[in-house]
Formats: C-alpha cells, sequence, structure tokens
C-alpha cells in the first residue's frame, strides 16, 4: 500500500459487524483493488444472512434458514477475509485506530481503517425479561423461536408497536390463523412513516385480513405462573397499557423499534483502553478524536466518522448532501449501498492516487415492505411531510401512489400495487441532484400515475 | 460470464434494471426480476457485477 511498507506487516483494513453492510463493504473494498488483511468481525454465529425475509418467508415457514445467506461458501472464500465470527468488537481506539475483540484472547488489531456496521438493537419492554411468551424480531434466532411458538394453532398474538416491523408480523401471524392484537396508533399501522390517509388504507386491509388494531402505548406485560419455567417461572398472560387498559395475550411480539449499537464505541467500551475519557458520551478528547453517538455514529458526507473510521447501514448517521440534512436510514437498501460508499471513501482517504477521490454519499434512499400480499416500496424520506398527495388508480385503494413533501419540496413517494415501470417513474421524482419544487413534482407526479 | 436470477428472493425492488437496463427487467404485475440477457457483452459486465452487489435480495448471481 504506502510506500514505506518495507518490513511492516500487511496494513489492514477491519469491517464491524457481519451483516448486509458489513457484507457490502467487504465485497466492496475487494472489488476496489484492496489487498491488504481484511478481517470481518462479527457477534453472530453465521455468515452474513438477510434480516427482510425473518419477518416474511422464514416466519411464515416458507423458508428454511438457509435461503436467507447472502453469500455461498465459495463467494465469502473467494474475498480472502480474516473471518471472525461469533465474536464481539469490544472497543475502538478511533485515534489509533485500534479494535479491541472480545475474544478470549482480548486481541488487539491494529487498523489501516475500520468500517462501523453493527447496525441497531431492538428495544425491549421493561419488566419483560426471562418472562416466557414474549418475542422481539431481529436475529435469525428471534425468527425461529417466534415461529416455533405460531407452529401451534390458535395463539393470542399481541404485537405491540405498529410501525414496518410490527405490521410485517402481524399480518404473518394472522396469515397463520392465529388471532392477533396490532397495539400501536390503532388507525393507521406505519402511520409515522405513511402519513394519516395511506395509513387508513393500509388499516382497512389489516382489519379484512381479521387484524384487530388496538390505540395504545404499552407500559409493559402481566404475568402468571409458568410451571415450564421452574418455581419462579413467569409467563406472558397480556400487554398492559399505558392507559390502565390491558391486552389479553399469550404470545407477546416487542416491535417499538431500535438502538443503534453503538455501545462498544462508547466511554465504557473503552474502558479497557488506558487513558480513556469517562465523560460524556463518545469522548475521546485526550487525542482529539471525538466519535460522534447522539443518535448512531455520526458521519460526515463520506461516510467518515473520524479519520480512518466510517459508517454504514443501520448504525450510520450521515449529511446527506442532497437533502441538506442527516439522515440514518434503517432499511436493507441503504445497508448495501453505504457499505460500498463507506469502502470506496475509506479507499480514498488511504490512496487517492490508486483509489480515486472520495465521493459524497447522497442515495435515494428505498424501502419495501410486503403485507397481505400487499407490496409497499418507497423512494425519498417519507417521515415528516407536512404535505402528502394520494391517488389511487382505477379508484382501487390497494393501487396507490403517494407523494410526501415538506416545506415547498418533493421529499418522498409511496406506490403499492403498481408497474414497475410507474414505480421507476415516481422514483425519478424524488432522484434529482436538488430537492423537487413541490409543484412541479405534483404536476409530474399526476403525470406518472394517471399516465 | 453467465448470469442466474433466483425470482423467488427477488423483493422487486428493481436496482438492477437501474443499474443495467440491457439485462435485466421486471415482470409487469409483481415487479419480479426478469433475466433478458443470461451471457451479456463484455461492455456490460461490469454494471451486472455492480447489480449483483447492490441487490438487495442476493438474487443474481455471476460466475466469472
Ligand atoms: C425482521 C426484519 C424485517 C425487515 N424487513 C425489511 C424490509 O422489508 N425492507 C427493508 O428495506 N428493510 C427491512 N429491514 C431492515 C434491514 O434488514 C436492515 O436495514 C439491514 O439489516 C441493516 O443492515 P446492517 O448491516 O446495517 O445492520 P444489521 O443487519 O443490524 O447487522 C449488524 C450486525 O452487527 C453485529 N454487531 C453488533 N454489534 C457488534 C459488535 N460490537 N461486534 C461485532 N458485531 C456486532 C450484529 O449482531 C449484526 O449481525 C428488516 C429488518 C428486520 C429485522
Ligand atoms: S435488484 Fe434484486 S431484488 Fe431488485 S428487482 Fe433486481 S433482482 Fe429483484
Amino acid at each position: 500500500m504506502t510506500s514505506g511498507d518495507r518490513g511492516r506487516p500487511a496494513p489492514r483494513i477491519a469491517v464491524v459487524g457481519a451483516s448486509a453492510a458489513g457484507l457490502a463493504a467487504v465485497e466492496g473494498l475487494r472489488r476496489a483493488g484492496w489487498d491488504g488483511l481484511l478481517t470481518l468481525v462479527g457477534d453472530e454465529p453465521h455468515p452474513p444472512y438477510d434480516r427482510p425475509p425473518l419477518s416474511k418467508q422464514v416466519l411464515s415457514g416458507s423458508w428454511e434458514p438457509d435461503r436467507t445467506g447472502l453469500r455461498s461458501a465459495e463467494q465469502l472464500a473467494g474475498l480472502d477475509l480474516d473471518l471472525r465470527l461469533g465474536t464481539r468488537a469490544a472497543a475502538l481506539d478511533a485515534a489509533a485506530r485500534r479494535l479491541t475483540l472480545d475474544d478470549a484472547e482480548r486481541t488487539v488489531l491494529d487498523c489501516a481503517g475500520i468500517v462501523v456496521a453493527t447496525g441497531v438493537r431492538p428495544r425491549t419492554l421493561p419488566g419483560t425479561e426471562g418472562v416466557a411468551g414474549v418475542y422481539v424480531l431481529r436475529s435469525l434466532e428471534d425468527a425461529l423461536a417466534l415461529r416455533e411458538r405460531l407452529a401451534a394453532p390458535g395463539r393470542r398474538l399481541a404485537v405491540v408497536g405498529d410501525g414496518v416491523l410490527g405490521a410485517e408480523a402481524a399480518a404473518v401471524a394472522t396469515g397463520l390463523g392465529h388471532r392477533v392484537v396490532l397495539i400501536g396508533s390503532g388507525t393507521a399501522p406505519m402511520g409515522r412513516v405513511l402519513g394519516a390517509e395511506t395509513g387508513a388504507l393500509l388499516a382497512a386491509v389489516h382489519r379484512a385480513h381479521g387484524v384487530e388494531l388496538r390505540a395504545g402505548r404499552a407500559s409493559g406485560v402481566v404475568t402468571g405462573p409458568d410451571p415450564a419455567g421452574g418455581p419462579d417461572g413467569r409467563h406472558v398472560t397480556g400487554v398492559r397499557l399505558a392507559d390502565g387498559g390491558t391486552v389479553e395475550a399469550d404470545t407477546v411480539l416487542v416491535a417499538t423499534g431500535s438502538v443503534p449499537a453503538v455501545d462498544w464505541l462508547g466511554p465504557s467500551g473503552e474502558a479497557a483502553a488506558p487513558g480513556a475519557e469517562a465523560a460524556g458520551a463518545g469522548a475521546r478528547a485526550a487525542d482529539g478524536v471525538r466519535l460522534d453517538l447522539a443518535d448512531g455514529l455520526g458521519c460526515d458526507a463520506h461516510c467518515a466518522a473520524a479519520p480512518g473510521v466510517y459508517g454504514a447501514g443501520d448504525v450510520a448517521r450521515w449529511y446527506h448532501p442532497v437533502l441538506g440534512r442527516t439522515l440514518r436510514v434503517e432499511h436493507r437498501m441503504n445497508a448495501t449501498e453505504q457499505g460500498l460508499a463507506a469502502a470506496r471513501n475509506l479507499l480514498a482517504e488511504l490512496d487517492a492516487e490508486r483509489f480515486g477521490a472520495p465521493r459524497p454519499f447522497a442515495p435515494v434512499p428505498y424501502f419495501w415492505s410486503d403485507q397481505f400480499g400487499l407490496k409497499l416500496q418507497a423512494y425519498g424520506v417519507l417521515e415528516g411531510a407536512d404535505r402528502i398527495e394520494v391517488l389511487c388508480l382505477e379508484k382501487d385503494p390497494l393501487r396507490l401512489a403517494a407523494l410526501h413533501g415538506r416545506e415547498g419540496r418533493a421529499t418522498g413517494v409511496l406506490g403499492a400495487g403498481l408497474p414497475p415501470r410507474t414505480v421507476r417513474g415516481l422514483r425519478a421524482l424524488v432522484a434529482g441532484d436538488a430537492p423537487a419544487d413541490w409543484d412541479e413534482a405534483l404536476a409530474a407526479f399526476r403525470t406518472a400515475v394517471q399516465g | 460470464m453467465r448470469v442466474t436470477v433466483d425470482p423467488d428472493k427477488c423483493c422487486g425492488a428493481g436496482q438492477c434494471v437501474l443499474v443495467a437496463p440491457e439485462v435485466f427487467d421486471q415482470r409487469d404485475e409483481d415487479g419480479i426480476v426478469v433475466l433478458l440477457d443470461a451471457a451479456p457483452p463484455a461492455d456490460r459486465h461490469e454494471a451486472v457485477r455492480e447489480a449483483a452487489a447492490i441487490c438487495p435480495a442476493a438474487a443474481i448471481e455471476v460466475d466469472a
């Protein structure tokens, strides 16, 4: 790599988090020509696998777990990785680019560059630890545990949180024949993202399939004795709502969002390293490198959090140069795109002559969701809209398009039941080099949808 | 270069069509990928590799 290599060990790049973003990063690094050491550290025991099928094909039982694998063993072998699965990264000394692993040897890796791709962890409900019948849904193990639970017929499932994950799981469990209560807004699943009107259409779909939508905020669970769990065993019998009511359930899925996995980057993660400063989140003031851990790992427009340290995927909040603000996107497409971008820009920082100049990361965010055979697809940013225009095709409420805007700009589009060509036409409305003017975008939106 | 797609894994994101429209298309009914050219010419290899890398469902495989 650098000219002074003589006698020194080969330089190393370490990617932490062996899932969608981490995989994209290592593939991007190799494709661009990184021929130094390449370490991929992941605390899960599995090679990289895909999460979106967990709440869809895996939960419904139509896929066996091995189908979720993102790459074959040969494809992974071809990347020539120093692959460390089942291993947690314990601490990062960002200034020294030194990574400490939580393995038996407390391995310390000196790196030329580091990509942080540790994703997010699911939130839990207070007081549910050790209570049987309470589930979260983030990992393969989570999905298989819930699937096994739902293998017995006639469960009463309460899903806490009516965001995309809760709504998908409610749809699958209903399809399996269980009685499902979806606790959240009560009127508009995914309403925070979709807005009231589209949310109400989705609510109608859920109700038509038998999902009970319940307005409420869960404050905890109600439990009863669980003979299977020993003398102190507790089993969930319901969800307690903040307004005093309860929802009876023998199975509870907590889908109330997630927290970025940055614990290991903070001061306590650093505690192992001598001289760490204990005060303030992410403080590393002693050597002048300060990671911003306010909401995930704060990164600049190149996905850099500090010199030689990059972030990608669900964990990374970065400055989106076209949108002109910081953004953290918890969607599958972004994980891949940002993993590739972080790889490219890290190499550019290490050796611009060889790898070219860094490029700002300015993707058109994308997500999809499948519920009851309905596929929602969205580009751009739907959240935070102050105006939303919804059009239904041929008066069919399940074939719809929505344009979301904020402060006079079009920010996002949503489509359901539309042909792919129309969806690509919608994408173009929010894929420009600058935020689109609302009125212009609205006219183009009507043409794109109605032809 | 041999390209294969797994329609069963495809989630209809359409990224492949944006990157390599000569090689990939999507079905009108459900947006599932359609392979137009299983042995694309050399000048499309880079785009096809890019499509395989960014496909969010790992539904595209490329050999060589
Ligand atoms: C059930 C489910 C359904 C979804 N469905 C959709 C969908 O339909 N459409 C969509 O767009 N998106 C969907 N998503 C979101 C999508 O899966 C995520 O955006 C994507 O997985 C993010 O990838 P990532 O690599 O950034 O993070 P993650 O996938 O969270 O991976 C991070 C990895 O890092 C590991 N890790 C964490 N801390 C450490 C540490 N200290 N040391 C080592 N390893 C560590 C974690 O265990 C994990 O393996 C879904 C997510 C879930 C859970
Ligand atoms: S990019 Fe992948 S998931 Fe999207 S349409 Fe193409 S093959 Fe399907």
